[in-house]
């Protein structure tokens, strides 16, 4: 056992990323489906405002409000920031203005981007229109953007308007990355450092000594900074496991398999690893095993019969 | 926003902060997982009142997965609290200044006298303002990936052009924020920092928060027990919270009538405070929290730095309770108000009112 | 000055399905949200603050997405909390709005649960990979198979009993209009033909994956007076959390459970569960789980579970029915499915359940876990007001 010095800690990119699928409700669907036939759509409230663009409920009395209206591709900038310098997914590459645009009609602002050559060309009450999107699917992006307008500031009245359009759109595809970057952190770049020579590495909790593997930087049952470290293994036994008969999704591994809980020989709990080596349906509790390794594997690549007697079940029942 | 006149909410229940500790907000965190970063504010904490896990009647947290990038992380945050025997414990996906206010109900039932709470926020992982894209309304604004310094930019311009603020104004929000965190050896940015350039204007890099990794923790106890605990404990008169509609273009985003609404029924505007800790991640926001809270010019606004100068994402809010009651533990402060705030360009709003004991 | 007594006023969710392609996410909040006011005969206006819980924001993609959500509840210009304990959230949700109610600070209370999983897959959302981790070996069901195993092995449970639990719940499912889950050609025959997907767990054995909505009102003495139906009142609720992964945590059994159900049974002066309760939903994800929880909510001494549910105690016209709305098992909203539970309950006490009302039911256990079977939340509801 050791306190080695701190290895250099590990970091790796981690990138959420999701095609999620929106439903929109009868509102949004007309609303964003207006979009695409270059038609604007509000909702009128109990009392007679126009809210733009039209939610389900009023803000104010949450009531359920449907009573769409067509208001003018024409408006008014309420506030605005200058962006000079784009991020990813934003609706123009180019320098350009956040606004927030009363359209005539609406009495609410919809927040879009504003195509403007520079922040001196940019007002609160200036005047704009919209800017169609070429291509247009039924959402919010087919405002490609606004753009500045000098024609007559007349505001228009709001016109009903059924919301009916022929093959309405219903739902939205919303792609979203994210990107991080993982460091696990002092504890476990320890262990992963150590199963790159093939070693399991765990920590002793000072106070109630027992052995966490994958260690986690802290005794979860005392609550206290864990830091002296134990090599544990590489021999285990099998405390319960379940068949695998189901492929899961990009894991490259023939069905059936068995994945069994296993506690390493010196470590206070079992860690999860798949078993290989002897047929699916010979697993049993109290099986002795061993890691096998692969070339340049992270982690053993399953584990197999030693060969020994089987662990008597008083003996890692408590590990189960 | 509906016109709702709350009375003011007088607790049942006596319930003080008698402890708060916070890390030092860096930029990176690397070396550290959550739990690592968390867990010796804990240790200070309970240290400073000689309770132990044991002890603590209800423990409640708060944090949130889009930060970390995983889903459920603050299941492993709970190693460092020491949960066996197994605990009664909460969780809230919003500020810590929010899982206070879940302890204070807890205690407010007279199930449990003491409450551990924390919260703990590592923005170093990702893109702070891209990741907050993610908590606006998902048909209309989320496509657009608006960034959150962007959406705080159309705030100050629109408090530009009603004339409550100015450029000059803003920055020196900033300055004498960076100026007062020499003082807070936990402070991310302190000292003399350039106001610099326009990130989205009209805001610029002085405006803005650092982006930084921090965890914090409080202890609340109630009754007579606190003076025991603590020679100066904070007591939580009021405490209250309320949400503004989510689109920005249905608010007036000069004003923060839901901060107004919860200092009103906290009982903040019944007598004069001297400190005021207000979670301002952006300059500009300060003007109108000080507009909502009747804020003069004799009190001392965010002597810790506030939010300009370290502002760990879901830990800052309850940091402003906690600076609050420290400040009434070393008798700096009699009688403070602390806010926090959640959503875009101030959306939701707790405000919390804290007094020390007449000497 | 002891708590206030906190009631359940006002029930309401959503047909539960695998995805609601006519709603937006308020629209399924909305939903369920309007039907418990409409049981509770109360406006948006008669409705103090707001507390909303749902599993990871990573299944809709949406960050705290109590933000948008707040003008669809009503909740602007009102206190909302936003609640997450994994799991078990349903349940919590549930009992931090009691807690307002009991300690004061409101009269009457709206909480809502909540997840649209159609919105993506929840097994990503569950299993986002981690680098320098090894990738999950074996799905969802592969995490619980090994503690099944290890009950079958504890006690020596015949290993039909799972099927039987699938068959009740499914069974139950048909008498509730809300389930997910409506197999009207159900048979044992067939639950037992099932593949075995993670043996010893069978694919009729596991939980399906649904658009969802539950919500209820809570409220105090005055707001229960004004009731136009007979409210649920709460006897006692308690939540209990124990670290992830520990040396010693006890998988079949974990303490976290047993300390939450003894606490809810002091708070409510129950000394004998088996006799003193008429019915109970509980959490099963997994029909092993039926008899696990029997014997860890105290229904049956240790290794003796699986004999109540083989014998039909556990059947809706059996002595202790359990799940009788069809359960997890038929119906997965997963941040709603707690407080499914939760409601459930409230209904049977209330003499509301319809279909699957149990007789003559006075007390009720609702119960929810989560996390790696380390989160638990329950409440205990009763037809009559508690003893004060």
């Amino acid at each position: 056992m050791t306190s080695a010095p701190v290895p250099e800690v590990l970091r790796a990119p981690l990138v959420v990323e999701f095609p999620f699928t929106r439903s929109l409700g009868p509102v949004q669907s007309a609303f964003l489906t207006g979009l695409r036939e270059r038609t604007v759509l509000g909702v009128k409230t109990g009392d007679g405002r126009t809210l733009v663009p039209p939610v389900e409920y009023d803000p104010a009395t949450a009531e359920e409000i449907r009573d769409l209206v067509e208001v003018g591709d024409t408006g008014t900038v309420t506030t605005w920031a200058w962006n000079h310098e784009p991020r990813r997914a934003q609706p123009l590459g180019t320098p350009f203005a956040w606004v927030l645009v009363k359209l005539d009609g609406a009495d609410t602002a919809l927040l879009h981007a504003l195509d403007a050559p520079g922040p001196d060309a940019v007002r609160t009450g200036m005047r704009v229109r919209i800017r169609w999107a070429a291509e247009r699917v039924g959402a919010i992006t087919d405002i490609a953007c606004f753009e500045p307008y000098d024609g007559d500031g007349a505001p228009q009245e709001s016109a009903p308007h059924s919301g009916e359009f022929t093959d309405p759109v219903t739902g939205i595809g919303a792609p979203a990355r994210l990107d991080y970057t993982y460091a696990p952190g002092r504890a476990q770049t320890a262990y992963i450092n150590a199963l790159s020579e093939q070693r399991t590495v765990g920590e002793r909790c000072p106070a109630c000594r027992k052995v966490y593997v994958p260690p986690r930087g802290a005794c979860p049952t005392c609550g206290v900074a864990t830091a002296e470290r134990v090599e544990v293994g590489p021999r285990g036994t099998v405390t319960t496991y379940c068949i695998v008969n189901i492929k899961a999704k990009n894991l490259d591994i023939e069905v059936p398999y068995v994945y069994a809980h296993i506690a390493l020989d010196g470590a206070d709990l079992a860690l999860h690893a798949r078993i290989a080596g002897i047929p699916y349906d010979e697993v049993r509790m109290g099986l002795r095993v061993e890691p096998v390794w692969t070339e340049g594997g992270r982690f053993p690549d399953h584990y197999r019969p030693t060969g020994e007697p089987d662990a008597d079940y008083d003996t890692y029942k408590e590990l189960i | 926003m509906a016109p709702r006149k709350p009375s003011v909410m007088r607790p049942a229940r006596d319930v003080a902060v008698v402890a708060f500790g916070q890390t030092d907000h860096l930029r990176t965190t690397d070396e550290l997982s959550e739990v690592e970063m968390l867990m010796p504010v804990l240790h200070q904490v309970l240290a400073a009142t000689g309770l132990r896990t044991s002890d603590i009647g209800f423990t409640c947290s708060g944090s949130c997965d889009y930060l970390a990038g995983r889903a459920f992380s603050f299941t492993m945050a709970l190693d460092g609290v020491g949960a066996w025997p197994p605990i009664s414990e909460s969780h809230v996906e919003m500020d810590g200044a929010w899982a206070l206010y879940e302890a204070w109900v807890k205690l407010q039932t007279g199930e449990a006298d003491t409450a551990l709470v924390y919260s703990y926020g590592k923005s170093s992982p990702g893109s702070v303002r891209d990741v907050l894209t993610r908590q606006l309304d998902p048909y209309y604004l989320a496509p657009l990936w608006p960034d959150s310094v962007a959406l705080a930019a159309l705030q100050a311009q629109a408090l530009i052009d009603a004339g409550e603020t100015d450029e000059p104004a803003l920055a020196g929000v900033a300055r004498r924020s960076r100026a007062d965190a020499t003082a807070n050896s936990h402070a991310q940015l302190s000292g003399s920092v350039a106001q610099g350039e326009y990130v989205v204007r009209p805001l610029r890099t002085g405006d803005c928060p650092p982006v930084g990794d921090g965890a914090a923790a409080v202890i609340l106890v109630a009754g007579e027990r606190a003076r025991d605990l603590c020679e100066r404990p904070a007591w939580i008169r009021g405490i209250d919270h309320r949400v503004e509609a989510h689109g920005l273009g249905v608010r007036d985003l000069t004003d923060s009538p839901s901060t107004r609404l919860a200092a009103e029924r906290a009982g903040v505007f019944e007598r004069p405070v001297d400190t005021a800790e207000l979670h301002a991640p952006f300059t500009s926001q300060e003007i109108v929290l000080r507009k909502a809270l009747r804020i003069g010019d004799d009190v001392t606004v965010n002597p810790s730095g506030g939010a300009l100068a370290a502002n760990p994402m879901m830990a800052a809010g309850l940091i402003r309770i906690g600076e609050a009651a420290a400040r009434i533990h070393r008798g700096a402060s009699h009688r403070a108000v602390a806010h926090a705030t959640s959503g875009p360009c101030l959306q939701q709003n707790l405000v919390a009112l804290l007094e020390g004991d007449a000497r | 000055m002891g708590k206030e007594p906190v009631a359940v006023v006002g029930i309401g969710q959503t047909k539960h399905v695998a995805a609601r392609r006519d709603v937006s996410i308020a629209g399924l909040v909305r939903e369920a949200a309007q039907r418990a006011l409409r049981d509770a005969e109360l406006t948006w206006a008669d409705i103090d603050a707001v507390v909303i819980g749902k599993a990871p924001d990573f299944f809709e993609g949406v960050m705290m997405p109590e933000l948008y959500l707040a003008d669809a509840l009503g909740a602007v210009g009102k206190p909302m909390l936003r609640v997450h304990t994994a799991g078990s959230v349903g349940g919590s949700t549930a009992l931090v709005a009691a807690n307002l109610v009991a300690g004061r600070v409101h009269g009457t209370v709206l909480t809502l649960a909540f997840e649209k999983q159609s919105e993506s897959n929840a097994m990503w959302g569950l299993s986002l990979p981690i680098p320098f981790q090894q990738p999950l070996l074996a799905g969802a069901g592969g995490f619980f198979a090994p503690h099944v195993r290890a009950y079958m092995r504890r006690t020596g449970a015949p290993e039909t009993v799972g099927s039987l639990v699938a068959y009740k719940d499914r069974r139950n499912a048909l008498k509730n209009p809300y389930a997910h889950l409506h197999e009207h050609d159900i048979t044992l025959e067939k639950v037992q033909a099932s593949p075995m997907l993670w043996d010893p767990i069978r694919y009729s054995e596991t939980c399906p994956s649904s658009d969802g909505a539950c919500a209820m009102v809570l409220t105090d003495r005055a707001g229960a007076a004004r009731s136009p139906r007979p409210p649920a009142w709460m006897h006692g609720g308690a939540m209990r959390s124990e670290p992830t992964l520990f040396a010693g945590k006890d998988f079949v059994s974990p303490q976290a459970g047993k300390d939450c159900a003894a606490d809810v049974y002091r708070q409510a002066g129950i000394a004998e569960p088996r006799r003193e309760i008429d019915a109970v939903e509980m959490y099963v994800p997994f029909s092993w789980y039926e008899p696990m929880w029997l014997e860890n909510l105290g229904f049956a001494a240790e290794g003796e579970g699986w004999k109540l549910t083989e014998s039909g105690v556990t059947e809706l016209d059996g002595d202790l029915p359990v799940n009788m709305s069809g359960g997890v098992l038929s119906t997965n909203p997963i941040g709603a499915s707690g407080m499914i539970r939760f409601a459930e309950a409230a209904l049977q006490v209330r003499g509301q359940a319809g279909e699957h009302q149990v007789e003559g039911a006075r007390r009720a256990l609702g119960h929810a876990y989560g996390g790696g079977a380390q989160f638990f939340s329950m409440w205990l509801v009763g037809a009559a007001p508690p003893a004060t």
